[in-house]
């Protein structure tokens, strides 16, 4: 595992950094593929049997519902739908007083934990992601593009989601700045980050108000929107449009909680 | 002063701490950790700064990093306010905490480097001149491939020296940087520092319980207690201001009772044949020593110097910890 991908902007070799760090444990990522692998093929036989009793429930046919399970397999660790990315070892280090550490360094810690975060997402894509999708689109009746540009436009889709999920992580993290512990905020990132994204259930097939309320939820743009994108489900510009409004804005509100967070250590000390 | 690189006028830091005092009821109360502190370093000037747990040593240090603003007073550093412009400061220094680690737990010691190469955008060539010379000089070539968690703490403290200095600080920032370290390796770590200083000309503040980092490193000290500065000076001036006494042993043919010593030493101790004297540290031993051997049949005997930890626990009148004491509460074993 000496591949090292420089291709994360931010802080530059941060990236690499946190792609080294987690290909460090080839044993854990084996247990997480095998474990992505038989959820995947618990979700596809219920969902087989609800697209049969419901057909074209949430505008799916039985391929497409059978393509998103595979994809949010796929997705789960990169996307840290369940957190498991950067925030826990950042909430530790609030907790445990080490951030003191970082605020030496001269890098912007929003800045510093994308790129550290994107190197593990990018692991966790190829680590984690790719076998237990390959398994599902061998074994599986799937609904795959075929054109480059469809994919394509996934990508940049998985980027924009990648940002969406590090900015909802990053302000749960901040959090213990004033909570002092993490346990709590981690279960409520779980809970709404595997509720909200659609892990359970596509967003798509959410009845009535409740569904309305969850697809324009932040955590829509995590795996639902890239889901559409990639099968074709949804306009590729509004989609881009959300993920990005959603990315900026909480980007930019993780700053604001950032300088507060800072302020409030630099005042009030460790 | 002209070329004061570190310069303090009357700061001080006040922590608000708020504490239950019923059911709802907060009180809140105002705790000083430093009063009106001043003094100046100078570039290239190796300054120890002792002070009991608590007295204010760690809030220094971290106003002078600008991780806390101060509530009151001047405080630069190489022209700099640490609190308002702190990256650009930490371009310029340098830190290590013996308790905590700058490198990644999980990953190789190289890796930590290039990181630091990357963040601090050192110059490559510069980067490398400097990983070579650290590496030699602290000792780390087989070390670089081994993950930082597999480190003993001597090896990690020495990767974490060099981690610090791969930027060309112009102040270094030492907490408690031989904490726990065998002999063998505070030596190491302590050759290194003067060598740096010595050749680098580098600035450097040093925090410790080890009073043997300071004797062998600093040759000015300033002590703090409750957040004041209450020594500032050299290391010998100390003994003279906290009224040291050294200690004579001396040991007899046979037990005896106490030697009457001319004032103002005195017999503090006697097991068996053998006594302990204690007298004024600026007096000469020499007169005491010739008087004894003169009256008394004398088979053996040795000085002491003063124990700077006793030296000042007196100047701060508290009880100064005896030889057998246990360890304090933060872990150190005192001398």
């Amino acid at each position: 595992m000496a591949a090292r991908p420089g291709l994360v902007a931010g802080v530059p070799g941060r990236g690499g950094g946190g792609f080294r760090r987690y290909a460090t444990y080839r044993v854990a990522t084996a247990a997480g593929v095998f474990t992505n692998t038989v959820f995947g093929l618990i979700l596809v036989y219920t969902y087989l049997a609800l697209w049969e009793a419901r057909p074209g429930l949430g505008g799916y046919d039985q391929a497409q519902a059978v393509t998103y399970v595979w994809l949010a397999q796929a997705l789960f660790a990169m996307l840290a739908v369940q957190g498991g990315g950067f925030e826990v070892e950042l909430m530790e280090r609030v907790r445990t007083g080490e951030i003191a550490v970082d605020l030496y360094r001269p890098v912007d810690p929003q800045l510093w934990w994308l790129a550290n975060d994107m190197g593990r997402a990018v692991f966790q894509l190829l680590g984690r992601g790719v076998v237990p999708f390959l398994f599902g689109a061998l074994f599986f009746p799937t609904a795959l593009p075929g054109e480059p540009a469809v994919w394509a436009a996934f990508g940049v889709s998985l980027l924009l989601a990648l940002l969406v999920s590090f900015a909802i992580r990053y302000l749960f993290a901040l959090s213990v700045f004033w909570l002092l512990d993490g346990q709590g905020v981690g279960q409520a990132l779980m809970v709404t980050g595997v509720f909200c994204s659609g892990m359970t259930l596509p967003l798509n097939a959410f009845p009535g108000a409740l569904g309305d309320v969850v697809r324009v939820l932040p955590w829509a743009a995590q795996l639902q929107v890239p889901a559409d994108v990639l099968m074709g489900e949804t306009a590729v510009s509004g989609a881009f449009a959300f993920q990005a409004a959603w990315a900026v804005a909480l980007l930019a509100l993780g700053r604001l909680v950032q300088s507060a967070a800072t302020r409030r250590v630099v005042v009030q000390g460790g | 002063m002209a070329d004061a690189f570190i310069e303090l006028v009357d700061v001080e830091k006040v922590f608000e701490v708020r504490r239950k005092t019923g059911f709802l009821r907060r009180e809140r109360r105002s705790v000083r950790a430093v009063d009106s502190l001043s003094f100046t370093v100078a570039r290239g000037e190796m300054v120890g700064y002792i002070g009991p747990n608590g007295a204010g040593k760690s809030t220094t240090i971290k106003m002078l990093t600008g991780i806390l603003t101060p509530s009151g007073g001047r405080l630069r550093v190489a022209g700099i306010d640490p609190s308002r412009e702190r990256t650009r400061l930490a371009h310029r220094m340098g830190v290590v905490l013996g308790q905590r680690t700058t490198l990644w737990w999980d990953l190789p010691l190289i890796d930590s480097y290039r990181l630091m190469h990357r963040m601090y955008r050192i110059p490559d060539a510069r980067y490398r001149e400097n990983l070579d010379r650290l590496v030699e000089l602290l000792g780390l070539a087989d070390l670089l491939d081994v993950p930082v968690r597999q480190l003993s703490l001597g090896q990690r403290m020495r990767g974490d020296i060099a981690a610090a200095l791969l930027h060309d600080p112009e102040v270094l920032y030492l907490d408690e940087p031989t904490i726990g370290l065998d002999v063998m390796s505070k030596a190491r770590v302590r050759e290194f520092l003067r060598q740096l200083n010595a050749e680098r000309a580098t600035t450097v503040l040093l925090t410790t319980h080890d009073l043997q980092d300071i004797e062998q490193l600093c040759s000015r000290v300033m002590v703090i207690d409750r957040g004041r500065l209450v020594y500032d000076g050299a290391l010998a001036g100390l003994h003279e201001v906290g009224e040291s006494e050294r200690t004579l042993v001396v040991d007899l043919e046979r037990e005896l009772p106490p030697i009457e010593a001319p004032a103002p030493a005195r017999v503090v101790r006697v097991e068996g044949p053998r006594q302990w004297l204690a007298f004024p540290a600026s007096e000469s031993a020499a007169g005491l020593v010739a008087r004894i051997a003169a009256e008394y049949p004398l088979v053996d005997l040795s000085v002491r110097e003063p124990d700077i930890e006793a030296v000042i626990a007196r100047m701060l009148d508290t009880p100064a910890d005896t030889p057998d004491s246990p360890p304090d509460p933060a872990g150190h074993t005192v001398r």
